[in-house]
């Protein structure tokens, strides 16, 4: 077991560099020099010299890379003498745009991210579970057909559209829900509620479409398994070949895909936050595209890798604790 | 005789559970003619694949279809809108009239008909065009790591895992905003093809993994059939319908990401229309203009849609001829 962990640390690290130097070499390579981009209009050639040996750009690339990936666990320090600048411990640089703390700016609008994530992913895992059960209790009847012809639609309609014509239709035609406006939780909740309720329905529909064909095959295979028949031989009620039998191993592979999506998802949400104005990180990402701020597109894509490899190796720690089959396979 | 898609799915479910564990010979393989009559009378797929036909041929013919308008995609037209309202179509839903067909783009008046058909232009060839380049490199890819195993299997393993794991919307995005502009059709391939193939790849490489034990393999080696004629004679036939399966699923989500990229400003450059571009440029307009929205929403829902169910109806008639062997 320790031997799996260490392997899996091991393999997390190494992607994670290799997207680190990945991202690195890319604006390294093809990006316009950022030095003039932060100079401006009236620039001197001695200014962008002087700003140029400030970032460090002057360096050659290996010792850029060095230092931003040596910056992200002992800190960095930008320029030198009086007008130096320090930048602490897990450090990703200053925005050329805010000249703010790429890590600060973060871990603002992480708390906004992470709400969108986990409302919608209680949502769609409830949604697309309970309808794929239905679908694979009454398989092949009219209520399989329509879930199945609604996972499809839900598959199919992209997020940006979604959101769009729903917020025309609940905001704008209905007036059910307010227009969005930022305020926090404790102020005005119903308020805050209403913000949110359409991302999450947003993204909780192309998920839930997902879940739902998942769990809808998985229960129909896992049905047609030897020791269901078994348990059904010798007697047992039906809710409790079920609960038992049943259920365990078909939602086993739920826990897989549900770590990936929702440590994709806390990594921001590009498209819907954007749509709907929420001040998360994918906003933030998208912002910056604009703007070409490279240490912030930088650090979004970071934190998003090291979300989704985290969220890799929980599901595989979880799948081991869950299903008796892979830790058979594991020992042997 | 008439069976519907459904008819298929149950049929092909009761033969895999009574003959699980038989490669069951009394199921016929999924030949050509069965897959084609059951395709036609499936009627959803037929819908998804008259529409598919229809973008691709509106797609093909847009120039003609633009002189028969009367407006092409980059005219401005400043009688359609009114300047005192801030730019917004004259007319009902839009603008739509006589003249603009699906009425015209506030602000400038440009022709949303043209632009919808030119969009379907650039978005099919980034979608096709990113398809083919991922089935060949996963094929490609697939086999040589299924069939060598070894160290060319670990290189490649490797290298798809660490593709997957790889946050790839916002690395596409970052990406696309470092390079420069011009040829941004083909980078939009490039990209998505670079991010996709790892899917079609795992899957082409488990099949050819347990291909490669079987006897027609292993006769054709006896006979003394090189590795690549083998790999390309014998194996690659008998992949035909998971490859075709797995792409016809691989489109809507190549669509899907053309829009989305575009509608996040890194994918197609204007002037030039792509849908998702148009849907990213109607979203200050979509209260008091939601026609401008609406076009090229239900363009592209429809679209993705049709690949969706199409792809799903492909695979079930796949597995119901293989009988799940």
């Amino acid at each position: 077991m320790i031997r799996f962990l260490l392997n899996r640390v091991m393999g997390m690290v190494v992607v994670l560099f290799l997207v680190c130097l990945f991202t690195f070499v890319i604006f390294f390579v093809l990006s316009p020099d950022p030095a003039v981009q932060i100079c401006g209009k009236n620039c001197t050639p001695e200014v962008i010299d002087q700003l140029r040996a400030n970032l460090g750009l002057d360096q050659p690339f290996w010792s850029q890379f060095w230092t931003f990936v040596s910056g992200l666990f002992v800190g960095r320090t930008y320029g030198s003498g009086p007008n130096a600048i320090d930048c602490a411990a897990p450090c990703l640089g200053y925005s050329f745009q805010t000249s703010q703390p790429v890590f600060d700016m973060i871990a603002q609008r992480l708390p906004v991210s992470a709400t969108v994530a986990i409302g919608a992913a209680i949502l769609w895992l409830l949604a697309g579970v309970s309808a794929g059960l239905v679908s694979a209790v009454r398989e092949g009847r009219f209520a399989d057909r329509f879930i199945t012809g609604l996972t499809l639609t839900g598959m199919s309609i992209p997020n940006y559209v979604l959101g769009l014509s729903l917020q025309f239709l609940l905001v704008v035609t209905l007036g059910w829900l307010p227009f969005p406006q930022a305020v926090p939780f404790s102020e005005d909740p119903v308020q805050w509620f209403s913000n949110y309720l359409m991302p999450w329905i947003v993204l909780a529909v192309g998920a839930s479409a997902v879940y739902t064909r998942l769990t809808r095959a998985n229960v129909i295979e896992t049905l047609q398994e030897n020791y269901v028949r078994t348990a059904r031989a010798k007697g047992l009620s039906p809710g409790l070949v079920w609960r038992r039998h049943a259920l365990r191993p078909a939602l086993t592979p739920i826990v897989t895909i549900f770590g990936m999506d929702f440590a994709g998802l806390l990594g921001g949400a590009l498209i819907t936050e954007t749509v709907f104005g929420l001040n998360g990180i994918g906003k933030m990402a998208a912002d910056s595209i604009t703007k070409n701020d490279q240490p912030v597109i930088m650090g979004v894509t970071l934190l998003a890798a090291f979300f989704v490899v985290i969220g890799n190796m929980v599901v595989d720690l979880l799948y081991t604790a869950i299903d008796p089959r892979v830790r058979v396979g594991s020992a042997a | 005789m008439t069976f519907t898609s459904t008819d298929l799915e149950v049929e092909g479910a009761a033969a895999g559970g009574e003959t699980a564990g038989d490669p069951a010979p009394s199921s016929p393989p999924a030949s050509g003619r069965r897959l084609v009559r059951a395709f036609l009378h499936d009627r959803a797929a037929l819908a998804c694949s008259v529409y598919i036909l229809l973008i691709i041929l509106m797609a093909l013919a847009a120039p003609l279809l633009v002189k028969l308008s009367g407006w092409g995609p980059l005219e401005f037209d400043q009688s359609a809108v009114d300047p005192n309202l801030g730019g917004l179509p004259l007319g009902t839903a839009g603008g739509v009239s006589a003249e603009h067909w699906f009425g015209v783009e506030p602000g400038n008046g440009r022709d949303i008909f043209a632009r919808i058909v030119y969009g379907a232009r650039v978005s099919m060839t980034i979608a096709l065009l990113a398809t083919v380049l991922t089935s060949v490199l996963g094929v490609v890819f697939g086999l040589l790591a299924g069939y060598f195993g070894g160290r060319v299997d670990m290189v490649i393993s490797r290298v798809m895992e660490f593709l997957m794991a790889f946050p790839a919307l916002i690395f596409m995005i970052a990406v696309l905003s470092a390079l420069p502009a011009e040829n941004r059709q083909f980078l939009l391939v490039g990209v998505i093809s670079f991010f996709g193939w790892p899917y079609l790849a795992r899957i082409i490489r488990g099949q050819t993994m347990s291909l490669k034990e079987r006897e027609f393999v292993e006769s054709a080696k006896a006979s003394g059939a090189t590795s690549i004629q083998i790999i390309f004679k014998e194996i690659l036939p008998n992949l035909s319908s998971t490859i075709i399966v797995m792409t016809t699923l691989a489109v809507p989500g190549y669509v899907g990401t053309e829009a989305g990229l575009s509608f996040l400003g890194v994918g197609v450059v204007p002037p030039t229309p792509s849908w998702g571009q148009m849907i990213a440029s109607s979203v200050p307009w979509y209260a008091v203009d939601p026609a401008y929205f609406l076009f090229p929403g239900a363009f592209l829902f429809l679209l993705v849609l049709s690949f969706t169910v199409l792809g799903d109806r492909v695979k079930k008639i796949a597995e119901s001829g293989e009988g799940r062997a």
